[in-house]
């Protein structure tokens, strides 16, 4: 009897993980975190570094919000999560300038601006800030991994296009003969990144994993 | 230590070169969002460049007033956020209480505007830059008619682009996305005008 709970808890916590993974995927069907999702995927390396940060600021901010989701007074309650959502982003900005310099450097503003990211205050607003702490850890794993496939998939498009190879961390994976001599450098500039987003959206479409507007 | 950018040099290159939405992709929620109607894209462009002007004016003083003399500049993220929040409920009230015609054509876009991150961005390019309170209010004004202008030239193409038989799978945000990604391409062809 006792684990009756239990499990329909792991289940409702696998099911809102898988959530933000399929069906509300932040980038390609809520159409959220637009600006990082095009302005770092001109590598897998940012892309990585990028996600992880997402998820780590979604992750925490999910967790205190859903603490004080019953002592947080109505009227403020935006301000108090802009305040919770910043402090996690300064944490995670001097971590990455401190470990990760690199990785901070090609970041630059783009690690700051996750603050106004809006899929985190989105997700504290509407998940976070009505529901149990587990649960909103479940939601910022399945948006956070969900955000992170986006941003993967976009960045190993430009990556390979626009180099003619696929580096991960300085190790070089694979290099195609033709494309890595004569790249493609319209991909890893500012257009391509409009012009790959724009046709994922319309392939998802397409496909039927997104719904009609 | 300032930079020593001219005025001239900073204004071009935030309102073409480095335009705000095409080549550092700040500010894209109004720029998808708002682009479907000539006059709400102008109504938002001058929202936004005002509220750019007073953020970056505030924040640059308080970055070199107070958060460098006490060396207390990793404090940025949170206080920028909050004095851009404060800023725009206050020029909110301020427009409702004053001028109710101006509040009319703006006030919808106003609170949308305390999450644009073209408008944190800003504070935190001139930062990065270590620009002067003259220099921050001057690159302000450049990204802000910079975000104006392409968003007047995008609301144009998207309200032809409505009449087109687009294949139904493009409809709406992807061709939008697409036309941006041709835009982008256009205004690569100034990257050499300074």
């Amino acid at each position: 009897m006792t684990e009756q709970p239990q499990i329909s808890n792991a289940k409702k916590f696998t099911k809102e993980v898988l959530k933000g993974f399929v069906i509300a995927n932040p980038v390609f069907v809520l159409v959220l975190g637009l600006c990082p999702a095009l302005a770092v995927t001109i590598s897998i390396d940012n892309a990585l570094g990028m996600s992880a940060g997402v998820i780590f600021v979604l992750l925490g901010s999910n967790i205190i919000i859903s603490l004080i989701r019953k002592i947080t007074p109505q009227l403020v309650r935006i301000p108090i999560f802009i305040v919770v959502i910043a402090t996690f982003v300064t944490i995670l900005s001097l971590v990455f300038e401190a470990y990760f310099p690199p990785l901070y450097e090609s970041l630059g503003i783009y690690l700051s601006l996750i603050v106004v990211n809006c899929i985190i205050l989105g997700r504290a607003e509407a998940f976070a800030s009505k529901n149990t702490v587990m649960l909103s850890i479940a939601d910022a794993i399945g948006i956070g991994l969900g955000f992170t496939a986006a941003m993967l998939i976009v960045s190993l498009i430009r990556e390979i296009l626009g180099t003619g190879k696929l580096t991960v961390f300085g190790y070089t994976l694979f290099s195609i003969p033709v494309l890595s001599e004569y790249p493609l450098t319209f991909f890893i500039m500012p257009p391509g990144a409009f012009l790959v987003l724009g046709l994922l959206l319309a392939l998802f479409r397409w496909l039927g994993v997104l719904k009609n507007e | 230590m300032n930079s020593s950018a001219s005025l001239i040099t900073i204004f071009i290159g935030m309102a073409i070169i480095n335009n705000m939405i095409l080549t550092q992709f700040l500010g894209l929620c109004p720029f998808f969002g708002v682009s479907k109607k000539l006059s709400n894209a102008i109504s938002m462009g001058i929202a936004v460049t005002f509220v750019m002007l007073l953020a970056a004016t505030a924040t640059s003083v308080i970055y070199n007033y107070i958060l460098v003399p006490y060396e207390i500049e990793f404090m940025d993220i949170i206080i920028y956020i909050l004095v851009i929040a404060a800023l725009v409920q206050i020029v909110e009230i301020t427009i409702r209480r004053t001028n109710i015609i101006l509040y009319n054509a703006l006030g919808i876009y106003l609170p949308l505007i305390t999450t644009n991150c073209a408008v944190l961005g800003i504070a935190l390019i001139n930062a990065t830059n270590n620009y002067s309170i003259a220099q921050s209010m001057v690159s302000a004004l450049g990204a802000g008619v910079g975000f104006t202008l392409v968003l007047i030239i995008m609301s144009g193409i998207r309200e032809r682009l409505e009449l087109g038989e687009a294949p139904k799978s493009l409809r709406g945000l992807p061709v939008a996305f697409v036309t941006a990604a041709l835009l982008a391409l256009a205004f690569m062809g100034f990257s050499g005008l300074l």
